[in-house]
């Protein structure tokens, strides 16, 4: 028989079981798909490859991340809605040799905390954001985001978002980089293999950068919420490839090495 | 000749997404007829042809979802 | 040390940083605002961060993240700046995250003006954030005080692990006076539920989530027993001339200090006044109350405000003797004699 060894498998920085509830404990509770489950794993492969899981505290926002501190066996610090970028301002300034993450999905970046995200990466905070945008409000059953695509249906835009009624969708990574102390942003999606080995990079990038003190490091995950927007998982991964990507442009838009 | 890879799917862990189906670049992937616990079609190797690659493990938003192997040298 | 000439709002920076906080996030607000200004020169001089954030909301916020590191965290604001805060008092108690926020109490409400006022404390002392939780309230009456109930906030604020809110308004935030200030003590270590970012508090985890009903209740039953704990042990009140008053005047903070000068010209106009200034207006000082509603004739409480703490001595009284009030609103502050013909007129004269 040939022997085979693994090369991928569960990364150390998952607790083992959830504590959560009794008979989910081995599951996350994201949807069938959900774009947050990958991005976990791309940021737990991360962790694990950058060996500061010891140091690292994530901090989870309000949304259908809220549990993050389920599965991430690091320092956790569960938070307010929107204010993650605040909190993570003050534990990274509390204690700098911590690695601090601050995840958020769009209706907490982009909508209630708008301000505490600007004002973070305009003093240049040494913490890395991941911004995961899958253009909807998840955990509240499907209102519209501030990154809402035009003409996308939502419950709270039940004849489609209107620039004239709703605004544009906004554009998080562009605003950012209109700063000068941040030191890296960069919009990644999920939308198919290339895609999503392009985010492993990126997001190990983002934490790398921290380890190095380069500075202020943004990344926005363009992701599939395929309950909420009423598609099958891969139909809603085709969804990011084709859509999301037309209105939210992929690429670097800062890399300055520290 | 054995292939170079292989893959193992924590069928009470998927929930059937099918993405890493969709991932599978020699498509040797496929959600079971069956029903897991949960009432999920999970996820199974054919049992032939896996190269190694591990795109499925990235793209499997479960944690411990999927383990890639790969032939010892 | 020898006594220092500070000012009020100067007074509670100095004594934040001898009490061992290094960490100070905040934003402007007159009357508060030379609070941050003396922070951004004393706390990076002790080798600690000074920030000044984007907002109150913002404000606090850092000051969760700092708590929950496990360092002595402080802020500070007026009125319209602690009505931003109150999201994030609301989930410091949940997450039973200790820090101290100073409140300099300005004219309300809106935007009202920035002279003294003491309308904030309903919405500090009831606990103006959503759901089941308490802050502790120190009110000082001078600049001594101020120092010293700052100091005193961040032990209290440990030992329950919780907010503690310094409630003073904005003539003892400006005033100046001699202070001795407390010496100078090392900075704790931070205590083993904090998240330090080190292999030994990985596990930690810091939320005020708990999804479970059960699980909530429990959490909540174990707040209000650390909350009975405190209303057992942190009752603080000063007793003026109180042994044989048959009329209680009841103030707190810069009052307290005009309702001593009313208990003297009472006395010298053959008046038996005496004052109970409460220190701690949560946990407030009802047993206190109570024992004097057994002998004395009435009370008069005297607020810069329309009536709000009036409302726990009534409580406290329970209808046993008339509850008399005085409230001066907008930045006026009552002379003595105002107070003492209002005790003449409402009191004496129904006698």
């Amino acid at each position: 028989m040939p022997e085979y060894a693994p090369v991928h498998a569960k990364p150390h920085c998952f607790y083992e079981r959830y504590e959560r509830k009794a008979e989910l404990q081995h599951q996350t509770h994201y949807c069938p798909g959900c774009g947050h489950g990958i991005v976990h794993k791309l940021l737990a492969q991360a962790i694990d490859g950058l060996g500061i899981q010891d140091r690292t505290i994530l901090v989870s926002p309000v949304g259908c991340s809220v549990f993050a501190y389920y599965y991430f066996d690091v320092g956790n610090i569960q938070v307010a809605h929107g204010r993650a970028p605040a909190v993570a301002t003050a534990v990274k300034r509390s204690r700098p040799e911590s690695i601090v993450i601050s995840y958020q999905g769009d209706g907490d970046l982009a909508a209630i905390g708008s301000a505490e995200i600007l004002h973070a990466a305009n003093r240049g905070e040494l913490i890395t954001v991941i911004f995961v945008n899958n253009a909807i409000y998840g955990m509240t059953g499907g209102q519209m985001a501030p990154t809402t695509l035009l003409g996308m249906k939502t419950t709270t835009s039940p004849q489609g978002r209107t620039a004239a009624g709703e605004g544009f969708p906004i554009h998080v990574c562009e605003l950012l980089a209109s700063l000068e102390a941040p030191a890296f942003i960069e919009r990644v999606a999920l939308g198919n293999n290339q895609q999503i080995m392009r985010a492993a990079r990126v997001l190990r990038r983002a934490l790398e950068n921290q380890v190095k003190g380069a500075g202020f490091s943004f990344v926005e995950v363009l992701a599939q919420c395929p309950t909420v927007w009423g598609m099958q998982p891969v139909e809603a991964q085709k969804f990011v490839r084709e859509k999301m990507t037309g209105t939210f442009a992929l690429g670097n838009f800062r890399d300055r090495r520290g | 000749m054995a292939d170079r890879g292989s893959v193992e799917l924590n069928s009470e862990e998927c929930k059937g997404c099918g993405l890493c189906v969709e991932a599978c670049p020699p498509k040797v992937l496929k959600l079971s007829a069956r029903f897991n616990q949960y009432g999920y079609h999970p996820a199974e190797y054919t049992g032939a042809g896996c190269t190694g690659c591990g795109i499925c493990f990235f793209a499997c938003p479960e944690p411990g979802g999927i383990t890639v192997l790969r032939l010892a040298a | 040390m020898a006594k220092q000439l500070a000012k009020g709002n100067e007074a509670a920076v100095k004594a934040a940083v001898a009490a061992g906080c290094r960490a100070f996030y905040g934003y402007p607000i007159t009357p508060a605002s030379e609070i941050a200004d003396a922070a951004a020169v004393y706390f990076p001089a002790a080798g600690g961060v000074f920030l000044q954030a984007e907002s109150e909301v913002a404000a606090i916020n850092m000051v969760y993240g700092a708590a929950a590191t496990g360092v002595r965290v402080m802020s500070a604001s007026s009125g319209p700046g602690i009505s931003l805060m109150q999201e994030g008092f609301s989930y410091l108690a949940g997450a039973e995250l200790p820090c101290v926020v100073v409140d300099v109490m300005r004219g309300g409400p809106g935007l009202g003006n920035i002279l003294p006022e003491q309308g904030d404390y309903h919405q500090v002392v009831k606990g103006g954030g959503h759901g089941n939780y308490r802050t502790l309230v120190l009110a000082p009456d001078s600049v001594q005080e101020m120092a010293d109930f700052t100091a005193l906030a961040f032990d209290l604020a440990d030992e329950y692990r919780n907010p503690v809110v310094v409630l003073a308004d904005g003539s003892i935030g400006q005033m100046m006076e001699p202070v001795q200030f407390p010496a100078p003590r090392p900075v704790r270590a931070a205590p083993p539920w904090a998240v330090t970012g080190e292999r030994a508090t990985r596990h930690n985890l810091i939320t005020s989530i708990h999804l479970e009903a059960e699980d909530l209740e429990g959490h909540l039953r174990s707040l209000e027993a650390k909350y009975r704990r405190a209303e057992q042990r942190e009752v603080r009140a000063e007793s003026w001339r109180i042994e044989d008053a048959e009329i209680i005047l009841v103030g707190y903070g810069i009052v307290g200090r005009i309702l001593k000068a009313v208990v003297g010209q009472g006395r010298h106009h053959g008046l038996a006044l005496g004052l109970l200034r409460p220190i701690t207006l949560y946990p407030f000082p009802k047993a206190r109350l109570r024992a004097l509603a057994a002998r004395a004739q009435a009370f008069v409480v005297v607020e810069l405000s329309n009536g709000q703490m009036v409302e726990d001595v009534r409580l406290a009284v329970e209808g046993r003797r008339p509850v008399e009030f005085l409230g001066r609103m907008g930045g006026s502050l009552p002379s003595a004699e105002e107070v003492l013909a209002f005790v003449e007129e409402e009191v004496f004269s129904h006698a």
